[in-house]
């Protein structure tokens, strides 16, 4: 076993997959239960913010101040949200507005 | 937020499960309504007996366009609500909103062309599916707004009865429930103005005006403001949709109940993860879904309540 777990990792890395298979991808939201999942995320200016939708219930994501909104997202869609200013943004889900997350925006 | 009135989880399985296995005519037994399971003949008979009655139905959350587990077929289970309706022969249909899945022209398309099976007259507030599209609502409103106010509410007389269509699924904010607004608030309050007290009033909307469920966003923020413009009146019934069940709730002279949908059931307050569809045996699926039929006799200020489920359709 000793020598087994590097390999793996490895072949992993060989082969560009992520080191745990449910890893979420970087800067990316999962809406699962009628949550966003992390609520809280910090990226840097430029970064983009994916969510994607593990319900069987359509969601969508909306900034507080209404400077973008998705369409609905049905299971499995995404959405993706270019950050190019600093501050702290939050969001939430259009259809159940108790669904709120933030995102920070660092330089 | 109405937490002095949100019931325990426990309160709201017990009324829950009062009512379950029941679908619901509405029939108002001279001005009040009073509710009968579907298939519950001596009740039938006893509203016919009683002579000047009218019934309406009401039809919730057909979610047209869905196609989860939970019920890959919304289309052919509103089909079978359909024939039921028409069955009951009611005066006019309440659709208490989400026609539509994702609010894509081709699913109100599809639903408009289903609900013409319906016999009656349909009147139609929208639910938060309605309001996808990229207008946020401007399909629903270009197709059943005519004639409306604001994003879509109104109110109409029938048999001595005040009809009332409220809408909260418009301008939602974060971290809130669902929400009338100043607006709509304003114009309640001035169409009760001209509505004697005796009156039977019904209000139908989407999401429940009274807190269902606060964890799960079951209830509308400024609901109880509208509660207080109804609570002069003998006989209220408010009547929605949005949680996929039958739950009562009487206070005073106003009863709040929920109806079943066609398309998918949602679990119990809290009694899952999520408040998403509830994926149950296919044998049994029609045992949760359903219609409700009101009767109403005028001169008699309740209404007649009956939910009735898809079971044996």
């Amino acid at each position: 076993m000793k020598y087994l777990l590097p390999a793996c990792c490895l072949l992993c890395f060989a082969l560009g997959l992520p080191a745990l298979a449910d890893a979420p991808a970087k800067n990316t939201v999962e809406i699962h239960d009628f949550k966003f999942a992390p609520g809280t995320l910090t990226v840097h200016v430029g970064d983009s913010v994916t969510w994607i939708n593990r319900d069987q219930t359509p969601h969508t994501v909306a900034d507080a101040d209404k400077t973008f909104r998705s369409a609905a997202l049905d299971t499995d869609d995404k959405f993706t949200h270019a950050y190019t200013k600093t501050g702290t943004y939050k969001y939430f889900c259009t259809m159940h507005p108790q669904m709120t997350g933030t995102v920070t925006v660092l330089p | 937020m109405q937490n002095d009135n949100q019931p325990t989880r426990r309160e709201a399985l017990k009324c829950m499960s009062a009512w379950a296995g029941t679908g619901l005519l509405w029939s108002l037994v001279g001005g009040i309504p009073k509710a009968f399971a579907a298939g519950d003949a001596a009740g039938e008979a006893a509203m016919k007996a009683a002579g000047g009655t009218f019934s309406f139905a009401q039809v919730s959350d057909t979610h047209i366009g869905f196609n989860k587990q939970a019920n890959p077929e919304p289309l052919k289970t509103l089909g079978e609500a359909i024939l039921r309706i028409n069955a009951a022969r009611p005066g006019f249909v309440l659709h208490t909103g989400d026609i539509s899945h994702l609010s894509k022209p081709e699913e109100f398309d599809t639903a408009a062309e289903a609900l013409k099976g319906l016999t009656a007259p349909v009147h139609y507030v929208p639910g938060e599916h309605d309001t996808l599209d990229e207008g946020g609502g401007k399909l629903f409103l270009e197709r059943y707004g005519k004639g409306t106010k604001g994003n879509g509410w109104y109110s109409f007389d029938d048999h001595g009865v005040h009809f009332v269509a409220l809408v909260n699924v418009f301008n939602l904010a974060p971290g809130r429930e669902a929400n009338l607004g100043a607006d709509q608030i304003k114009w309640l309050e001035d169409d009760l103005t001209a509505v004697s007290t005796s009156t039977p009033v019904v209000v139908f909307t989407h999401i429940p005006l009274w807190t269902v469920y606060q964890p799960w966003g079951w209830g509308t923020d400024d609901g109880a403001q509208a509660i207080a413009l109804l609570k002069k009146f003998g006989s209220v019934t408010v009547l929605n949709g949005h949680i996929h069940q039958v739950i009562q709730k009487v206070e005073g002279n106003i009863t709040f109940h929920t109806a079943r949908a066609t398309a998918y059931p949602q679990p119990a307050p809290g009694a899952a993860a999520n408040p998403g569809p509830m994926v149950v045996p296919p044998e049994k699926l029609r045992s949760y879904l359903g219609v409700t039929t009101v009767a109403a006799a005028q001169g008699v200020p309740s209404l007649k309540l009956n939910d009735s489920t898809l079971e044996g359709a």
